[in-house]
């Protein structure tokens, strides 16, 4: 960095105006040979990200299907794809649901618990923080299958859950059919806190010590340290964790496909499980790929949210 | 919040209580694998197996069932890393060492990709691959797989080259060393650890991906284990639950055993740190 900063600094030589074009010809040429390695990684992007992007937004506008006649040509049909989107009773549900499972488990759920064990590991003992730090990231690591089959067995009819309520004599209800939805929140909060728990874990040692104990020594309660003092000090974790949550579960496929399949009916289709049923399942095309385009743009809203929020780091 | 006061004591006692039963909670359904796959009459609930066995992991442990799937899964999760790494040590290096008028805005579409939601994408990508004639082909999900991956790598990537020293690579300039040369004699040995740090990330991240390969992949031996067992839970998963939670121990080891390497070496926070805002 240094050598360029002393190479840009504009010459001192008898004809400044002649020399600073062949500084900038020569800089130019400079940095087109210096941004030859970013080739590949511009490559894959442009042809196997971008192309995907494009593509969905052009693609929603089309009436393409897999099978019959529009599956050979597809054509330009405009907003139709989105108008019948907002005309089909499934896709109101769905948004609503997906709204609920954005909510209830990564806003409320996985932040408040991650945030929760976080505090409360700071005052537990070390094997127990240790043991249960341990348990909270496996269930993370699990790869998305395998977490859930767990869930699905926890909640099944005969799972543990019931199980467990029947030896303090409850019958409990077939959870996956009776409260699809309550069981893949909870599946999801058990699956991603960890996340939210190492954010808030990093976050909470870079709090100074000494402003709380001071803050203690005036007669600060313990709540009100945490209201006062604490949650400002890690505003910013709690603000980009919150993007990072939500856009996670934004795209949350593979738990509720296996847990659920979406079912019973359409009781927990979130959508991108619509997306994909209309896809794969009725052959839209079209319509699947007007659905991808809403998730890619409100992705892209959170991300511009988060990208504000992150910009002192490229600046 | 750790203090020595009277009410610091009662405050430990309650903190590791309510963690305990969280923890608890969070156990309980990874128990259920860890039994079930030992159990040859397994239930879906926890139960101690009346005779422990290793029948599962036999029963599983054939080529059809497991080992292909799995083969396939390194193959697919290998290649997704090494070509992420490669391309992503490649881009970061101007990115960490030169000021350009490009990074700015590389850097601004490099974070913006880490946060597109790429299951919405899926049926576009599909309708992508049908037109490049790249369905059920290995090659194509893995340049896909990598590219989803490749902006958190490249990103993360440059955080740990900028924590290189420059020193050393300015004497190499010196003595007239070009810039591949600098960077595969002196920045890549530098920052080894690092490397390794990214590429267990996008191997973990490949390894666990279902939604990706069981759009991409159709034929069924080509695909990784993470769709064969989702096929396997399809058709014996009503049946046979003890060798559905051995196959699906088996496929989980590995990304177990790759995460407690990284957090070994101090890098576990670098998964989630990646992101400290």
């Amino acid at each position: 960095m240094t050598a360029t900063a002393i190479a840009a600094a504009p010459g001192r030589t008898p004809d400044p105006e002649q020399h600073r074009r062949d500084r900038r010809r020569s800089g130019a040429r400079r940095s087109l040979i210096r941004s030859i390695p970013l080739l590949p990684a511009v490559l894959l992007l442009a042809v196997f990200l971008l192309g995907p992007v494009i593509s969905s937004f052009y693609g929603s506008l089309t009436d393409s299907s897999l099978s019959g006649s529009a599956a050979q040509g597809a054509s330009f049909v405009g907003f139709d794809n989105y108008i019948a989107l907002f005309q089909d009773p499934d896709f109101p549900k769905s948004v609503l649901l997906t709204f609920v499972f954005l909510i209830a488990s990564a806003i409320v759920g996985q932040n408040v618990l991650g945030l929760g064990l976080a505090l409360l590991m700071q005052s537990a003992n070390g094997a127990v923080r240790g043991v249960v730090g341990t348990l909270v990231v496996g269930a993370w690591v699990l790869p998305e299958v395998v977490g859930a089959f767990a869930a699905y067995a926890f909640f099944s009819a005969d799972g543990t859950l019931n199980s467990l309520l029947a030896t303090i004599g409850i019958t409990g209800p077939s959870w996956l059919y009776s409260f699809p939805m309550l069981s893949v929140i909870l599946a999801n909060i058990w699956r991603g806190t960890a996340f939210s728990m190492l954010v808030y874990t990093a976050a909470l040692n870079d709090v100074p010590p000494e402003i709380t104990e001071s803050a203690a020594v005036d007669g600060a309660r313990g709540w009100q340290r945490l209201r006062y003092i604490t949650l400002p000090m890690i505003r910013r974790s709690i603000s980009t964790n919150l993007m990072l949550t939500t856009l996670q579960t934004l795209s949350v496929f593979g738990l509720i496909f296996v847990m659920t399949g979406g079912g019973p009916g359409t009781d927990s289709t979130t959508l991108p499980l619509l997306a994909y049923q209309e896809a794969f399942k009725f052959g839209e095309l079209g319509f699947g790929t007007a659905i991808a385009t809403i998730l890619l743009i409100v992705g892209a809203l959170c991300s511009v949210v988060y990208l504000k929020a992150l910009k002192p780091e490229v600046d | 919040m750790a203090m020595t006061s009277p009410s610091g004591t009662s405050m430990r006692v309650v903190s590791n209580t309510v963690l305990v039963v969280i923890g608890l909670c969070f156990l309980l359904p990874m128990l259920w694998l860890l039994l079930a796959s030992l159990d040859t009459s397994a239930t879906l609930s926890v139960k101690l197996p009346e005779t422990f066995s290793l029948d599962n992991f036999i029963a599983v442990l054939t080529p059809e069932t497991a080992l292909i799937p799995l083969l396939n899964s390194l193959l697919l999760s290998g290649g997704c890393a090494i070509i992420t790494v490669v391309c992503a040590v490649l881009a970061a290096y101007p990115l960490s060492r030169y000021r350009m008028r490009v990074n700015k805005p590389f850097l601004y579409g490099v974070l913006f990709g880490t946060c597109l939601p790429i299951t919405a994408m899926m049926v576009p990508v599909y309708s992508l691959f049908v037109a490049f004639n790249l369905i059920d082909s290995i090659g194509g999900t893995i340049l896909f797989l990598a590219a989803t991956s490749l902006p958190m790598a490249i990103w993360m990537m440059k955080n740990f080259m900028d924590s290189v020293p420059v020193s050393l690579e300015e004497a190499a300039w010196v003595d007239g060393a070009s810039m591949m040369s600098t960077l595969t004699r002196i920045v890549v040995p530098l920052m080894r650890p690092g490397i390794g740090v990214v590429f267990i990330f996008v191997f973990i991240g490949a390894w666990g991906n279902f939604f990706v390969p069981f759009v991409l992949l159709l034929s069924p031996e080509q695909q990784p284990a993470a769709v064969s067992i989702f096929t396997f839970f399809g058709q014996y998963g009503s049946v046979a639950y003890g060798q559905l939670a051995a196959f699906s121990l088996i496929y989980s080891v590995p990304v177990l055993a790759l995460y407690v390497l990284v957090s070994r070496t101090g890098g576990s926070f670098a998964l989630a740190g990646a992101v400290k805002g």
